[in-house]
């Protein structure tokens, strides 16, 4: 597996998300915004979460339109994987990658700590590794995370299967209590929550070591 | 020349922010307040010969997000 992370100006989590491709066996390249082109041999896009460009204007509104997204786009519309964590979710949402956006959220704070996520589907490369029904505990860490769609959408999202995760407890006010879904081919997931902080016994929790690893079963080698 | 985009979120998109102020204001003894939606104002210093239409369409690809927000354009 050969993973490309996308570094903006703002981002913080990319060497974190590089560490968790890394101990799942990938090779890791990290890519600059500004470039023009995705490495030869991508299997995976890891769009990372922090606050590109400032957050300025929406989150992920600037960074949507950087150079490097127009490659993330035309790569998932070839088929190819790619996964947006928290700011690198509200990347995808504003690229058209993934419906709907992310508003902020209901309680209009920032929240950073660690919640639950029931796992709603199996049936994706980002989740085989768990069952359904599976609770698991990832940290959040957004102020923008308020999970919007018009109706119709969330119910083909649910109607398709498409719906990754959802919170036990829901932090944000999203809509169906969602935390991550995927694209129709279910080859793109964007989440808020922090799988790559819970990878390493070190981060106190590893419920989202099994996301990395099942990827990596997924994506042998190219 | 200039532009000046106002962009609002949609109705039916909550708009916690709005709501907030609203119950501020109630807490202030400002009676009657029945709503309230926060928006933003973006002004353009533009060159002469810009035409609406390419406003709207830096409205439609950046300024603002159709899926949540929408958009008017004033120019002067």
């Amino acid at each position: 597996m050969h993973a490309a992370v996308v570094v903006f100006p703002g981002s913080n989590c990319d060497r974190d998300l590089a560490v968790a491709f890394e101990a799942a066996g990938a090779k890791v390249s990290m890519v600059w915004h500004k470039d023009t082109k995705l490495p030869d041999g991508v299997d995976i896009v890891g769009v990372p979460g922090g606050f590109s460009f400032g957050d300025y204007l929406r989150c992920g509104a600037i960074a949507a339109n950087s150079p490097i997204c127009n490659e993330v786009k035309a790569h998932a519309d070839r088929g190819g994987y790619a996964i947006g964590i928290c700011n690198g979710f509200q990347v995808l949402a504003e690229t058209g990658v993934l419906p709907g956006a992310l508003l902020r959220n209901a309680g209009l704070k920032y929240i950073c700590k660690t919640v639950g996520l029931n796992v709603v589907t199996s049936q994706s490369a980002y989740t085989e590794g768990y069952s359904v029904g599976d609770v698991i505990d990832i940290p959040i860490a957004h102020h923008d995370g308020n999970y919007f769609a018009d109706d119709e959408t969330i119910a083909r999202l649910q109607g398709e299967d498409r719906v990754a995760f959802t919170y036990t407890d829901n932090p944000n006010g999203a809509k169906g209590d969602i935390a991550g879904i995927l694209s129709a081919n279910k080859r793109v997931l964007g989440m808020m929550p922090h799988p790559e902080r819970a990878a390493d016994a070190g981060h106190g929790g590893t419920d989202g070591q099994a996301l990395f690893r099942a990827l990596s079963g997924v994506l042998t080698p190219a | 020349m200039k532009a000046r985009v106002h962009v609002m979120l949609k109705n039916g998109v909550l708009d916690p922010q709005g709501e907030a102020v609203r119950h501020a204001l109630g807490a202030m003894g400002f009676d009657g307040v029945n709503g309230v939606r926060q928006g933003k104002v973006i002004e353009l210093d533009l060159a002469d010969g810009t035409t609406e239409a390419t406003v709207n369409e830096m409205c439609e690809k950046l300024l603002s997000n159709m899926v949540i927000e929408s958009y008017t354009v004033e120019m002067s």
